[in-house]
């Protein structure tokens, strides 16, 4: 086991922990502000990476691949936020979880009509690929570590909106108290259809980017779904700080527990029982963190209310 | 009588006629697809203790039911293949014998529940139905990554398995063995919902704490409750297992998690036969539209959020108005 090997897999690591992040985010404050649990999220994410795979297919350029997913995803939550979202605000849990549960399968079923039920493919910009040197002689693909430059920008730039922006004071207004924001003159419903637009556009943007590493195609959102509401369980819901620390710690976790475990359990065991025991417990590895932190925390880490 | 129990008997009547029928028809395929429906009603109800009485929106119930599952397939497995299921510290064969089969599956879902119980309770709301549907992740994962017991691929099992005084083999009578157990299952919810134990577990949804106030613990009620729900739908798993003679991960998917709640939504939520009437509607729609359409997800997904946004109480509701005692 080399310390090359495991910076990589660190390095992997924080590369899935960001685009976890910009899902997780976009949950997080629709959660947040208008106390929404969208299960339909992935979907978003997944209507990025299609439109981002259909334009680059026409056009060629990856540029304009991004900009389409972004309008696309943020278009696509905008029309559900008007058509249906906004009847959810005031309804139980419940009722939002199967509205979104039936806008999942409309939106599966209607992009495997359009689009066929075979994977697209969306290929990295020629800028971006190949391996790049890091200092000490890594080789590390380009494109990998330029999702972590993008991912680490756009939190920063969303931390900016939220805490220094007026836009950002009357979110944070609509979490505290929903009511006194509309009576001092804010227009409620314009800005829940642009804070469900904005975490629609940071899930496409996330599928754009993800779908130039994995193949594109229908069900790609809901494994990243389940584990973008992982972080935001670990992290706290409603909480931006928390969904960021939850992103890269499920991200590692993930990624270096798969690799690491069964070299460890080798140490002790036989190597076929150690790899297949080793690939069980990694892939539960995740969930099992989630568990420690509840136990320690039931409203996560850095959660406000239960 | 009320409309809502005139309902549920035409609703039975149903379930024995369509079948009879099929039988006289000589229409096997019907009476397969009865059994579906029997069986996915079966693992509803076992949601709607938790889901109805309780007020715990679990979106991980397919555990159980992919515990049902696994239990007849590693069981039959072992049986089919003549190796012991365990040789140390004592012999462990693998059976065919369903009664057998079912205990497993009923006390590994009841472990289960409890476990998952335990740690999801510390919660409420929102937090949840995310840890619940997380956890049901986990086992898809844990049963994907199994590879004793078929991986991503599943097990087949090649003979249904068998129940004493009965062919199996038989579709009526595999159909009729179902069918009791679903009607037993009722019965024994019906009386649980007047029983002391699930008045204080429906005021524990309404108003947990007052229930708290005169002394009950209403984590235990709940803690119980998800028990119970979880060893019913784990039931129902084994014989949605036997249905199929095949076992694979997609048991454990949180899409079936999310099938198993459509089928108590549709039919209507803490309806005592609100899961059988959604479960015949969804095999109904799943026969009718899937033969008209490959895409019909689409419809099925336009028909729930009409549910949801217009016809809070399901086709029981639609059918029989507000229920008097049920809020």
């Amino acid at each position: 086991m080399s310390t090359i090997l495991i910076i990589e897999q660190v390095l992997n690591g924080l590369q899935s922990g960001v685009m976890l992040f910009l899902m997780a985010a976009g949950l997080t404050l629709i959660f947040g502000v208008m106390g929404l649990i969208n299960l339909a999220h992935g979907s978003l994410y997944m209507v990025g990476a299609f439109a981002a795979a259909a334009v680059a297919g026409v056009t060629g350029s990856f540029v304009l691949a991004l900009v389409a997913a972004l309008a696309a995803a943020a278009l696509a939550g905008a029309v559900i936020e008007v058509a249906v979202i906004r009847r959810l605000y005031d309804s139980d849990h419940l009722d939002q979880v199967l509205a979104t549960f039936a806008l999942i399968l409309i939106f599966s079923e209607g992009t495997r009509w359009v689009f066929g039920s075979f994977p697209l493919f969306l290929d990295i910009p020629d800028a971006l690929s190949g391996p790049v040197t890091l200092p000490g002689g890594i080789q590390y693909p380009l494109y990998r570590l330029a999702l972590i430059g993008v991912g680490l920008l756009v939190a920063f730039g969303l931390w900016l909106l939220i805490e220094r922006t007026r836009i950002g004071i009357q979110i944070r207004a609509g979490e505290n108290d929903r009511e006194m924001i509309a009576a001092l003159g804010v227009d409620i419903s314009k800005l829940y259809t642009l804070v469900f637009a904005l975490g629609a556009a940071l899930a496409g943007l996330a599928g754009a980017l993800v779908g130039a590493i994995q193949s594109v195609q229908v069900g790609m959102g809901e494994p990243v779904l389940i584990l973008a509401f992982v972080v935001i369980v670990i992290g706290g819901i409603g909480s931006i700080k928390g969904a960021f620390i939850g992103a890269l710690l499920v991200g590692l976790t993930d990624t270096l527990v798969g690799i690491f475990l069964p070299e460890v359990l080798k140490l002790f065991m036989d190597a076929a029982p150690a790899t297949s025991a080793g690939s069980s417990i990694a892939s539960m590895s995740i969930y099992i963190l989630m568990s420690l932190v509840l136990i320690w925390r039931p409203s996560g880490l850095f959660g406000a209310r239960a | 009588m009320s409309r809502e129990t005139l309902f549920n008997a035409a609703l039975l009547l149903g379930l024995i006629a369509v079948p009879a029928w099929a039988v006289m028809m000589d229409e096997p395929f019907t009476i397969t697809l009865a059994t579906r429906a029997v069986i996915l009603a079966l693992a509803a109800a076992g949601l709607n203790i938790a889901l109805g009485i309780g007020g715990l929106v679990s979106l991980g119930h397919a555990v159980f039911f992919g515990i049902g599952g696994y239990a007849m397939g590693i069981l039959a497995h072992h049986a089919q293949s003549y190796t012991p299921l365990m040789e140390w510290p004592f012999l462990i064969e693998g059976t065919k014998f369903m009664p057998v089969i079912w205990l497993l599956a009923v006390v590994v879902s009841a472990v289960a529940a409890f476990l998952i119980g335990l740690m999801s309770l510390r919660t409420t709301g929102a937090y949840f139905i995310m840890i619940t549907l997380a956890f049901g992740q986990m086992f898809y994962y844990f049963a994907i990554s199994w590879s004793t017991y078929g991986g991503e691929d599943g097990m087949s099992i090649y003979i249904r398995n068998d129940f004493p005084g009965l062919n199996t083999l038989v579709p009526i009578q595999f159909y009729g063995l179902c069918l009791a157990i679903l009607v037993v299952v009722l019965i024994f919810t019906a009386r649980l919902r007047r029983s002391p134990f699930g008045l204080a577990l429906n005021a524990a949804r309404q108003v947990p704490a007052r229930v708290e106030a005169v002394g009950m613990d209403p984590m235990r009620l709940k803690l119980v409750a998800f028990v119970i729900s979880g060893v019913i739908t784990g039931l129902a798993g084994a014989l949605f297992a036997d249905l199929n003679r095949f076992v694979s991960p997609t048991m454990f998917s949180w899409q079936f998690s999310g099938e198993i709640m459509i089928l108590v939504i549709l039919g209507g939520v803490g309806r005592l036969f609100g899961p059988v009437a959604g479960a015949v509607t969804f095999v109904a729609l799943e026969h009718f539209l899937g033969g008209i359409t490959e895409f019909w997800h689409i419809f099925l997904g336009l028909i729930l959020l009409a549910v949801v946004l217009f016809a809070r109480g399901g086709i029981t509701g639609l059918v029989a108005g507000k229920e008097a005692t049920h809020d």
